[in-house]
């Protein structure tokens, strides 16, 4: 990822307070401090770093570090972490949204609907719009659906933990009753390049391209955050911490891009389009960028928008929100509109993959998206949680299961071993946090 | 307060048209009777939840012609998804003069008060595709361990030797381990022997394809692609493995089996992606357990009922049943699903080169 600058104002507030650390443990902090890096998200860095290690060494023939295995990784971890990033907002304004599996399923629904039954009448089959109205009526239908259940929740004072609970009744209900409860397949062939596949994908070259835009936006910005903090007198960084962070940034993201141009296309499919025994890098899959997209998109609205403030003042202090002027109705309505055009995006990234539409779609996501959100930092006291720690968060998820699929591990041992990592990280993230009040 | 009223409205607008649709999908059936009185029995249908498509348009016409045949009449309810529900409506049945039951049951624990009793008063019950763990009733079903049997010999006729992959269903699922069972059963000497590799095996939470595709691919980087075949236990799941299947360009050159009959799922043995789809007749099921119990409600004993085996049930019950074979459709012979008027021509061909499969032309 390539955030891991997270500005001031994105952390919590006692950790800025916080009076100086014994002795012996303030190296570290401090070098942290002095850069201005969050050491929450190193922890998170650092868990995932060993999660990874401990799967590269005990997976058969080390199968979880190669570029192919990352490659999967980063495909079936883009789903949640989509909707974890809406979901963020949503926690961090002491809300919560067990719809968005069931909201899925309803808008993965329709999606196949449209472009399955209704357009080829129309337009056509395989028709270069189909995917653009399909998709566009996704979104449209999620933020419709989360801009309902926020009013619901906002204006008539609903909870929203009992509104979403109807709607995770209601909307996978509504998904069932669209198709009878059939599996629709198969989708567009242009709409399913956005679930990744081997054809959705970026190629070698772009993937290079992008990596280097990126490592250059990266020293941009943090060129002109330099230069606006100067004018406007406030503390400057070390330029040591500057120059640090633009390398270790642009190195991770030049690493990940190299390592996962690894990954070729597979030999039968290079053998049917009549490259025999080439290399063709595949590049990063569609649902990624779009993961990373939404991820950057949404941390400029997190810090940088007057909505994105408004958020994290709510959750903060709802009451000092409010009389502050905060229009905090409406601000809490667009969480839950953001959140479901996310939804939408994450259900034709995921029909996309699957090839097909089922009612069932996303039974069991929503704990898999807070979960994200949770191990990514997010406090359910509210204001407080990073969108890049979300998606780290998802990554976390999908890594151990990922891994222990290859290991053989049984459905049920993993579910108990994320269950416990679940309860770890946010244990671990309490007892710091105390620490650092006190 | 104008907003406020305007999100109230618009919320008992939503609800009413929720409960109006449920109506709709409920009130056909609930009460509905058979227009032939000839006999002097009737037999009581308690539906677990009726809105599910299939029951409606596969099962209880067939249930209602059989009872037609030998002359009962049909009387039905729907518990909509409840268990409590179910107990009210058996009563029910029974009071207004059933003779038999047929009980789809919600939950098949929660009913044995209810099946008990109507025992005690002298009127038999069908336990209708899923076990109710009590040996007076019959139990109609498909036997799902020949389901695993037929996958995996339809599969095991492709692909002699290999290495395979299980998809399993649910793993709080008995009927996941049944399938397993009579996977197991067809392979176990291929599996002694060597011929077949077992290089991957795991449950899929809730049936779920997304859940099966992932698993899928993460097998398929564990073999570095040396899958031969897949043994996916239903067609849902097949259709996300087929989907990992084809981002590796495997897909038509890895034997994948599935069963249900989804249209879907005929579609890609059409296509040749899916090697077998093990299909049940909702129609032969309502048929047996229809013409069962119009037989014991005018007076056959349970152990005199045509076609039953004993079966021993997971509760430890040695319960009458009666196990319906059920087909393994292939490319061979699509045309058996067509035939029944089980799936349109246009939705088994969708794709599908003509020239290349008899069924489609």
């Amino acid at each position: 990822m390539a955030e891991t600058k997270v500005s001031a104002a994105e952390r919590e507030p006692e950790a800025r307070a916080a009076p100086p650390e014994e002795q012996g443990k303030r190296s570290l902090r401090d070098l942290f401090r002095a850069a201005e890096v969050d050491s929450r998200l190193v922890g998170l860095l650092g868990g995932l770093a060993i999660i990874w290690i401990i799967f590269a060494v005990i997976t058969p023939n080390h199968t979880f570090l190669t570029p192919r295995n990352l490659w999967n990784l980063s495909v079936q971890t883009a789903v949640v972490a989509i909707m974890a990033t809406g979901m963020v907002l949503i926690i961090v304004t002491r809300n919560i949204d067990l719809s968005v599996g069931a909201v899925m399923a309803a808008v993965g629904m329709a999606m196949a609907v449209v472009q399955h039954d209704w357009l080829p009448e129309w337009i056509g089959f395989d028709h270069p719009l189909t995917w653009v109205i399909a998709v566009a009526v996704g979104l449209a239908l999620g933020a419709a659906i989360g801009a309902f259940q926020g009013t619901i929740i906002a204006y008539v004072g609903v909870p929203s933990f009992i509104v979403t609970l109807g709607g995770f009744l209601v909307w996978r209900g509504v998904a069932w009753w669209m198709a009878s409860g059939q599996t629709i397949a198969p989708m567009d062939t242009l709409f399913r390049k956005l679930g990744g596949g081997s054809t959705g994908t970026l190629g070698g070259t772009w993937s290079w391209i992008l990596g280097i835009a990126a490592c250059v936006g990266v020293a941009l910005l943090q060129f002109t955050k330099r230069r606006q903090r100067d004018r406007y007198g406030f503390r400057l960084r070390p330029m040591w911490a500057e120059i640090g962070i633009v390398v270790i940034v642009c190195a991770a993201i030049l690493v990940s891009v190299g390592f996962l141009n690894r990954y070729y296309l597979p030999p039968a499919l290079a053998a049917q389009a009549g490259k025999a025994g080439q290399n063709i890098s595949l590049g990063l899959a569609y649902p990624v960028l779009i993961a990373i997209g939404v991820g950057i998109v949404m941390t400029f609205i997190a810090t940088r928008r007057r909505f994105g403030r408004y958020v994290y003042g709510i959750g903060g202090n709802p009451e000092a929100a409010e009389l502050a002027g905060i229009k905090t109705r409406g601000t809490i309505v667009k969480t839950f509109t953001l959140m479901g055009l996310l939804v939408g995006l994450a259900a034709a990234v995921q029909i996309a993959r699957l090839n097909a539409a089922v009612s069932s779609l996303g039974t069991g996501m929503e704990l898999n998206v807070i979960a994200a959100a949770v191990i990514g930092g997010t406090s359910f006291s509210g204001g407080i949680g990073t969108i890049v720690g979300a998606l780290l968060g998802a990554l976390v998820m999908q890594s151990l299961v990922s891994g222990m699929v290859l290991m053989g591990i049984e459905a049920p041992l993993q579910d108990i071993v994320v269950g416990i990592v679940l309860v770890l990280a946010v244990t671990l993230d309490t007892i710091v946090r105390r620490r650092a009040a006190r | 307060m104008k907003r406020r009223l305007l999100a109230i409205l618009a919320l008992s607008v939503l609800l009413l048209a929720a409960c109006s649709n449920d109506d709709d999908g409920g009130g056909g059936s609930t009460g509905a009777t058979g227009a032939t009185g000839g006999g002097n029995v009737t037999v009581g249908v308690s539906w677990n939840n009726y809105n599910e498509e299939r029951w409606a348009k596969w099962d209880e016409p067939a249930i209602q012609e059989a009872l037609q045949a030998c002359g009962a009449e049909y009387i039905s309810s729907d518990a909509g998804s409840s268990a409590e529900q179910q107990l009210a409506d058996v009563e029910n049945l029974i009071s207004q003069g059933a003779n038999a039951l047929i009980i789809l049951a919600q939950d098949g624990e929660a009913i044995l008060p209810a099946v008990q009793s109507a025992l005690d008063q002298g009127i038999p019950v069908v336990a209708y595709d899923r076990l109710i763990e009590n040996p007076g009733s019959l139990y109609v079903t498909f036997d799902n361990v020949e389901i695993g049997r037929l996958e995996a010999e339809a599969v095991f006729a492709e692909v002699p030797k290999g290495n395979y992959v299980f998809i399993k269903g649910n793993s709080t699922d008995a009927n996941a381990d049944f399938l397993r069972d009579g996977q197991q059963e067809v392979l176990q000497d291929a599996l002694d022997s060597g011929a077949i590799k077992n290089v991957g095996e795991s449950y899929t939470d809730n049936w779920d394809p997304a859940v099966a595709q992932t698993n899928m691919e993460q097998f398929l980087t564990d073999n570095n692609n040396n899958v031969d075949a897949v043994l996916s236990e239903n067609d849902g799941m097949a259709g996300g493995v087929v989907a990992a299947l084809e981002a590796q360009g495997l897909a038509g050159e890895v034997a994948v089996s599935g069963q249900d009959g989804d249209a879907a799922g005929l579609n890609r043995v059409a296509l040749g992606t899916q090697t077998v789809d093990v299909w049940k007749d909702a129609r032969e099921l309502g048929k047996a357990a229809g013409e069962s119990a119009c037989a014991m409600a005018q007076g056959t004993a349970l152990q005199d009922v045509a076609n039953t085996e004993a079966f021993d049930s997971p509760g430890g019950n040695q319960m009458t049943s009666i196990f319906l074979t059920p087909q393994a459709i292939t490319q061979d012979n699509l045309n058996v699903v067509l035939d029944a008027g089980w799936i349109t021509q246009e939705e088994l061909c969708q794709g599908v080169d003509p020239g290349t499969v008899d069924a489609c032309g």
